[in-house]
């Protein structure tokens, strides 16, 4: 009998492991799912961090903002997670869009991507519209993140019209004019003139220097300047047929072809590391790129970088993005109200001051700081003056799902093209393949 | 004590004087029922846990990506699923890219892990012998498997770049001209192959370091006694016994072969990182699983691809279990 007592008594103890192992594992499995360790959310004192994930360059740094909003709200710290490269970044937002996890309270988003969220994931950001007026931006930029139903889902905080951003000290030394104005007559023609006055640099060309960085950037400027680009307003992807298209990778095969190009892929570090050596003589340049040249070419080239008015007088606008408030997120009310702080006519006017990035809230085109804005990294380029005229004219471009999946995609093929001579006819084919695939 | 606590043995305790009290049979029939079940049911209790976790992780993932490969789902919207059947099979096997991604595979697979076996089985069998400092030695070999898949080819990335990287800058001394690594499909294919064999090398050099001290001794001095060299002792005592070592190795490489992906990944970065370069000239199976999948948000294609790199698995362990029956016979 002893011995039954003593097997019990391991029985039981058994029986109580095995539940406990069981128990521990179903926990494990459950993945601990109601553990919300909230570091980011209000401590005893109300005290609360607002987190903003953007990409490239959005200025709140350069003009101090955050720490400016700090000052007006002491209960409040914004943290800014910035990655160098939209293309990484936006996989990686739409993930955490679907599975509500690592969201920051803020998300940028680019245009090239308004369409595609507005179209599909409306539901997953707070509406904008009950915190702030629609009405104050740039029509066409209001739109571009308005649902059907009038949701808003993003605050727009910059466009790009475009300019031609060159080095005046490279220029002098080809033998080209370098005051802004003269600059801008030598291609009053066109973005064909533009080519031309790469071939004219190149004769003379430093050694070691390209007339631009890739000619993926100047397609750009040409495909922005058209209210069609790669969808047609009843959503069909035309861009196989698209004019403007067209004529923008014409142009960037005869770059490529004729080698006035670097080659390089926008926005890696090669690119980056060409703008620090100096060696890239002019960039095609919305006002965003221009508050991206300024940090990625660094303080040795202040002053000798200056802004010209975009070829032939067509009025483009390539880029620009929005803040948008996830409605999943632990401060939507903070957030929103941070937000509409930070896209306010005198906020987006520091931002400018501060980086070049152009506002889209019409607000702040009556400020005077904008209005007489100048860039003393661009030799003091009167940019003010130079986007504010073209803002007014830019077309109202139909916007797409995969605007700028599509996008990438040529540039991509672009840089094949400078880099490795591909012919553009087996490039193209190579483009559309990988759009249709994009499309799919 | 020993008649409240049932958990000690009587052993242990002060035994007492009194018989214990007889069990009513109603209770022993119970007792003898639980005696059964507990040794029936235990063991499986026991292994449990690890089959629920394999359940949670492991087959309900695969039977679920199964599913969705005979779906259109979209990364903007996991909710809308629309039945294609095998639509997406063969979509992807229509393409070029997918082909590119096969061929890219094999061949990083194989000029990784054949000389990094090679050099393996060498390096195991110099730490063999008694040398100074051996566990030192043994320690070194093993770090690269211990730096991440991140810094080694952040660094190889620097190594590897086409303009001050320092691998054209080295060549530059014997005349070389600029190598764009990246750019070539060779080049970029051994450059990646090159990390790889950085980071594997040592972990086989120290599974075949194992396997050769279980050799016994006795062994290599009956050989020694017929006169046999070093070298046709390791020929013909070493890699003899090490034939289900290796064969073990060359599993585990090929798979891990398969499923390469950080080495490419971060090889270049960026954007062109995550579509296996411009051209997809070093683009794996598992960076074009991953470019459908997160970069063009489409889920079916890409939980196709993973089957297609199961079921091309399943394949190759096909081929490596006839391979080795052969080797057996032949032995035999």
């Amino acid at each position: 009998m002893r011995i039954t007592r003593t097997v019990a008594g391991r029985s039981r103890r058994t029986l109580v492991m095995a539940t406990t192992g069981l128990t521990a594992t179903a926990l494990l499995l459950t993945g601990c799912g109601d553990s919300e360790s909230d570091s980011e959310g209000a401590d005893a004192n109300g005290k609360i961090t607002l987190t903003v994930a953007d990409f490239g360059q959005f200025g709140y740094k350069e003009a101090g903002l955050f720490e400016k909003y700090h000052e007006l709200h002491p209960n409040i710290t914004v943290k800014e997670n910035v990655s160098a490269d939209e293309k990484v970044y936006y996989p990686k937002f739409l993930q955490q869009l679907n599975t509500g996890s690592g969201l920051a309270d803020v998300h940028g988003i680019e245009v090239g991507r308004a369409k595609e969220l507005v179209d599909t994931k409306a539901d997953a950001f707070a509406d904008l519209s009950k915190v702030i007026d629609p009405g104050q931006w740039v029509t066409w930029k209001a739109l571009q993140a308005t649902t059907d139903e009038g949701k808003v889902i993003g605050a727009g905080t910059d466009i790009g019209p475009m300019s031609i951003c060159y080095r005046r000290d490279l220029f002098e030394k080809a033998g080209l004019p370098t005051d802004r104005a003269e600059v801008a007559a030598k291609f009053a023609g066109g973005w064909e003139d533009y080519l031309k006055l790469g071939e004219e640099y190149k004769k003379k060309a430093p050694k070691g220097t390209y007339f631009m960085d890739s000619a993926s950037a100047m397609y750009n400027g040409v495909v922005s300047s058209n209210e069609e680009q790669y969808y047609a307003k009843d959503g069909k992807a035309i861009y196989k047929e698209s004019a403007g298209v067209k004529a923008g990778w014409n142009l960037a095969a005869e770059a490529a072809d004729k080698k006035l190009t670097q080659g390089l892929a926008q926005f890696t570090d090669e690119w980056g590391a060409a703008l620090r050596k100096g060696t890239i003589a002019s960039v095609a340049c919305p006002a965003w790129m221009a508050a991206r040249i300024s940090t990625d070419a660094g303080d040795a080239f202040k002053g000798k970088w200056d802004i010209a008015r975009t070829p032939g007088q067509t009025a483009a606008n390539w880029g620009g993005s929005f803040l948008a408030v996830p409605a999943k997120g632990k401060h939507v009310k903070e957030a929103g109200e941070l937000v509409k702080w930070l896209t306010a006519p005198e906020q987006q006017a520091a931002v400018f001051a501060a980086a070049g990035l152009f506002p889209s809230n019409k607000g702040a085109y009556l400020l005077p700081a904008v209005k007489t804005a100048k860039l003393e990294y661009f030799n003091n380029a009167p940019i003010g003056e130079i986007y504010a005229e073209e803002a007014q004219v830019i077309p109202a471009a139909v916007l797409g799902p995969k605007d700028g999946v599509i996008k990438d995609t040529i540039s991509t093929q672009i840089n094949n093209m400078e880099q490795r001579g591909t012919s553009p006819e087996d490039a193209w084919d190579a483009a559309t393949e990988a759009i249709d695939k994009v499309i799919g | 004590m020993a008649t409240t606590t049932p958990t000690r043995g009587v052993h242990g305790s002060r035994p007492s004087r009194r018989a214990p009290k007889p069990m009513s049979p109603g209770r022993q029939a119970w007792r003898s029922r639980l005696w059964r079940f507990d040794d029936k049911a235990s063991p499986y209790a026991y292994i449990a846990p690890f089959f629920l976790v394999f359940g949670a992780f492991g087959l309900y993932p695969l039977v679920y990506t199964g599913w969705i490969a005979l779906h259109r789902v979209e990364m903007t919207g996991l909710d809308q699923m629309e039945w294609v059947g095998f639509g997406n099979f063969s979509k992807i096997l229509q393409e070029d890219e997918f082909w590119t991604a096969v061929s890219n595979t094999f061949v990083i697979g194989v000029i990784s892990t054949v000389p990094q076996l090679m050099v393996a089985l060498g390096l195991a069998h110099l730490l063999n012998y008694k040398l100074r400092a051996s566990t030192f030695w043994r320690t070194v070999i093993l770090t690269p498997y211990a730096t991440s898949v991140a810094s080694a080819a952040l660094v190889f990335a620097l190594v590897f770049r086409a303009d001050g990287g320092l691998l054209n800058w080295v060549l530059g001394f014997f005349g070389a001209g600029e190598t764009n690594w990246v750019n070539g499909h060779w080049t970029s294919n051994i450059a990646i192959a090159v990390i790889v064999i950085w980071r594997w090398t040592g972990y086989n050099t120290l599974i075949y370091l194992a396997a050769m001290q279980a050799v016994p001794s006795d062994l290599y001095e009956a050989a020694s006694l017929d006169g046999a060299s070093r070298w046709q002792q390791f020929r013909n005592v070493t890699i003899p016994a090490l034939r289900p070592t290796i064969l073990f190795t060359i599993v585990i490489s090929t798979i891990g072969s398969m499923q390469l992906f950080g080495e490419p990944l971060l090889l270049e970065g960026g954007a062109n990182g995550a579509q296996g370069g411009t051209e997809n000239q070093y683009e794996t199976l598992s960076i074009y699983l991953y470019n459908y999948g997160w970069n063009l948000g489409h889920l079916g294609p890409a939980a196709a691809v993973a089957w297609a790199m199961l079921v091309l698995l399943l394949l190759i362990a096909a081929i490596n279990w006839l391979i080795g029956r052969f080797v057996r016979k032949t032995a035999a």
